[in-house]
């Protein structure tokens, strides 16, 4: 893989992203922080109660920006999976390895505070409907991914066999996303949709996407953080790690 | 502005307090808790490889030295 063709592709290289990734991390943070106290200002302290459900319903600000992120970020490991299955670049497995474990805190806290919602709204924490049980999976996918990857000593080989575990698992994703609508589900439709407008009072809206952002922003940080970590450890024989490591605490 | 009238009111999240303060609480601990064990998983990294690279240093040195004394023969033959 020819690094200099296309511009872009600079940044594909550990050591050129490992400053890059350092310097983005302040701002990440900074953003999720921003965007977490709007959204909970608007979301607990300003949004109104729900007609049906009470105060019960703010779970929802939580709940979905976790469920988005645990199928998002699984898309983008699957995507960095793919990426280093076809081109072997270097930077792939480490992105992919480094989006892992926030995955599966975002599937588990999906769960969590599913299981917290559907206690006072359904009479139980738990039922084995397509939607719960598909995140489920979900979870297990992550933690399949992450075991796999850490029983394999050689970090190419563990890439490649996490990369196809990874790609396989995808399949999951449009299930958990369309299982409310092909079966029956005790998990209501979603709120929000791309095709019709949403079924939700504007501020209750506002208060869900900022929390979504801050979400985003804080896996984007908190995963660049063990990028950088994965980084340092896999190429600790190069003269770049040298360097940095000569840099470092001074 | 303010939906709540009093802080127990938002406290008690009318009668939901538990599932509601339940949710927020385990996703603040996960978010504090997990930036924290990544950074510092990066700090004992940068020092385990520090020391690494000091003690390559210290053995490159010694090998050139036990060189310089006339031991090199010996040396290949150990190392093939």
């Amino acid at each position: 893989m020819n690094n200099r063709l296309i511009n872009w592709f600079k940044y594909a290289s550990p050591q050129s992203f490992y400053p890059l990734a350092g310097k983005m991390i302040p701002w990440f943070t900074a953003l999720a922080v921003i965007f977490g106290i709007a959204g909970l200002w608007i979301g607990m302290a300003v949004a109104p109660t729900d007609f049906q459900q009470g105060e019960g319903y703010r779970i929802i600000f939580i709940h979905v920006p976790a469920s988005w992120m645990s199928m998002f970020i699984y898309l983008v490991m699957a995507f960095w999976a793919a990426l280093g299955l076809a081109y072997n670049t270097r930077l792939s497995g480490m992105m992919a390895s480094a989006l892992a474990p926030t995955g599966a805190l975002m599937a588990f806290l999906s769960l969590w505070t599913g299981a917290l919602w559907g206690k006072p709204m359904w009479g139980t924490w738990w039922v084995w409907d397509a939607r719960l049980t598909s995140e489920l999976i979900l979870l297990f996918l992550y933690i399949g991914f992450i075991a796999l990857q850490a029983s394999i000593d050689d970090p190419r080989r563990a890439d490649k066999a996490g990369a196809i575990l990874a790609l396989v698992g995808v399949v999951n994703i449009p299930i958990i996303y369309f299982s409310v609508k092909w079966w029956n589900t005790l998990h209501q439709g979603s709120s929000v949709s791309l095709t019709k407008s949403p079924s939700m009072a504007m501020l209750m809206l506002w208060g869900m996407l900022l929390m979504a952002l801050s979400f985003w922003m804080y896996s984007i940080a908190v995963s660049l953080i063990r990028a950088r970590s994965i980084m340092l450890e896999r190429e600790r024989n190069t003269e770049w790690v040298k360097d940095v490591l000569a840099g470092e605490g001074k | 502005m303010i939906h709540w009238n009093s802080f127990s009111d938002f406290l008690a999240m009318g009668g939901y307090g538990l599932y509601v303060w339940g949710s927020f609480g385990v996703t603040a601990l996960i978010m504090i808790v997990e930036p924290i064990m990544a950074i510092r998983r990066r700090k004992t990294l940068v020092l385990r490889l520090k020391r690494q690279l000091r003690a390559e240093k210290s053995t490159h040195k010694a090998g050139s030295t036990s060189r310089s004394n006339g031991e090199v023969g010996k040396e290949t033959r150990s190392s093939q």
